[in-house]
């Protein structure tokens, strides 16, 4: 099946690695991402703080521009905020008329035009919901048995509409890993919030957050910590030296893109799924896979 | 805390002015209005991941715009500690759209030139509509940049070393990526921009200053002339 993607800026930049692994992943299960021609920034969360109106209609050109490339096909949006974003537009424009108008006015500024018809996808969705586990268990070249995974969700796929899983406990991420071989340890964070932002502007706050949740995945014995969002997974990385720091922790805890331990488990090689990129190292000694 | 925004009948100028930005707010959010059925449990003050580190939780936040002192939300710290998780609508067990709502006093707070240096949302929000107007993307070292400038480049401090690795790994994208429609993007941003102004209830008559009553109702109508002045 043929998808059409929407990358989002951080999977430029600093989620390159889940860009990649996201890429080899469909490729190697045969599905086909097409990139969508020249797509805008979602806003993020930073955009609703400021203007309404505008936060919606920047979005709704993304949409716009699927549905004409699109042609049915579902949008991939890997971000969490994108696509918790794109998804909160769809629904605002579904739901208010008045709202709808006014964002059809400032789109046909650019003769653009969305008619409500993009479904938007995110890409765990679409590999246990579409794909299905037993397709990518069967090409499974390797097994990720041995491997203790704490799946963590984040925010943002699963609220707050009620989505492809539970918004409370959510399934998908353990199943999905667990059917490759992994070990999923049971912890109760696995969808409070790592503060988003709040690294940036309260660090004090975000520090903490991020502390208990590493600290409460590696209690349970996590060996590598499974992100489905860019902001998560900087937040949980990058910022474990200063929060060693601050809390006087020893914490040294991978974190990879659940895209990229799919990857493994499907043959695919540690640069092409970007897992040399990451700051705390991950390279695990798998078995190949005769009885996944 | 709120003695001078209002006395038991009356908001002040600014309260009433306040109030009616609010409630207009609300309206544009879809299910917005549930807010009038607000009972003051707290479940979303026990859901949420930061409020501990709030000076209103978000269950007060609610019970101060009941009370007509929607002033001393704006002031507080709470609207800008609100990471957007959703846990409190998801669990609010009368439907409010509360990270909606603390979305829009984020907006009411940035238009009335808000910015508490201590909190600098508005300095990621005004760093970030740079670039998107820019680039139509968010090139992520240039925001980071910008936010620094307008926050103060002492927060840079913390986070140089960091940087530094991610760049090492080839995680920090220098060139910005553009994209080619540009100029349909402003036109977008630029229309949807003179159409934020909101129909805005008119609480005029004194009528219902406080309480959750006003959200979704009819304007009151205005008295006739000849029965206000009726005696009793």
């Amino acid at each position: 099946m043929r998808y059409t993607y929407f990358p989002g800026c951080s999977l430029e930049s600093t989620s390159r690695g889940y860009d990649r692994s996201l890429r080899a992943v469909f490729r190697l299960l045969g599905h086909e991402l097409e990139e969508l021609e020249d797509w805008n920034c979602c806003g993020s969360t930073a955009y609703m703080s400021v203007a309404e109106t505008m936060a919606l209609a920047v979005c709704a050109r993304n949409l716009a521009l699927a549905e004409r490339q699109g042609e049915g096909r579902p949008l991939i949006a890997p971000c969490s905020a994108c696509y918790s974003v794109l998804s909160k537009t769809d629904r605002f424009l579904r739901e208010q008329p008045e709202l709808k108008a006014r964002v059809d006015e400032a789109l046909a500024e650019a003769r653009l035009a969305y008619h409500g018809t993009v479904t938007i996808r995110h890409p765990l969705d679409v590999l246990v919901n579409d794909v299905g586990l037993e397709a990518i268990a069967a090409r499974a070249t390797r097994s990720l048995a041995g491997l203790k995974v704490a799946p963590y969700y984040g925010c943002q796929i699963v609220r707050p509409e009620r989505g492809f899983d539970d918004r409370e406990a959510p399934v998908a991420l353990d199943r999905l890993l667990g059917r490759l071989g992994a070990t999923v340890v049971d912890y109760p964070m696995k969808v409070r919030c790592c503060g988003g932002m709040l690294m940036t502007t309260a660090d004090a706050v975000g520090l903490e957050l991020c502390y208990e949740l590493l600290r409460c995945a590696a209690a349970a014995g996590a060996e590598v910590v499974a992100t489905t969002c860019p902001l998560c997974h900087i937040n949980l990385e990058a910022y474990q030296g200063a929060i060693n720091r601050r809390f006087g922790a020893k914490l040294r805890l991978p974190v990879a893109f659940f895209t990229q331990l799919v990857g493994l488990a499907l043959g695919a090689g540690e640069e092409e799924l970007g897992l040399d990129r990451l700051l705390v190292p991950f390279a695990p000694a798998l078995a190949e896979a005769a009885h996944v | 805390m709120a003695t001078a925004a209002r006395t038991a009948t009356r908001l002040d100028t600014a309260e009433h002015e306040l109030r009616r930005a609010f409630l207009a707010e609300v309206e544009g959010i879809p299910g917005g209005r549930r807010i009038s059925r607000c009972l003051q449990c707290g479940t979303c003050t026990g859901s949420c991941p930061v409020s501990y580190a709030m000076d209103l939780s978000p269950r007060e936040l609610i019970a101060r715009f009941r009370a007509g002192d929607v002033r001393s939300i704006l002031a507080s710290r709470t609207i800008w500690l609100c990471a957007s998780c959703y846990a409190c609508t998801v669990r609010c067990p009368a439907g409010i759209k509360v990270t909606d709502i603390v979305y829009a006093l984020k907006r009411m707070a940035l238009a009335r030139g808000v910015r508490p240096a201590r909190y600098p949302t508005f300095a990621v929000a005004e760093s970030f509509v740079h670039q998107v107007e820019t680039h139509g993307r968010n090139n992520e070292p240039r925001f980071m940049l910008g936010f620094f400038r307008r926050a103060g480049f002492r927060r840079a401090l913390g986070v140089a070393p960091m940087a530094l690795r991610l760049l090492l790994k080839g995680r920090i994208g220098l060139k910005a990526s553009r994209i080619r429609a540009v100029a349909d993007l402003r036109k977008i941003m630029r229309r949807a921009a003179r159409m934020e102004v909101r129909v805005e209830h008119d609480l005029a008559g004194g009528t219902a200053p406080v309480g959750y009553g006003v959200v979704g109702a009819r304007p009151p109508r205005p008295m006739p002339a000849a029965a206000a002045r009726v005696p009793r």
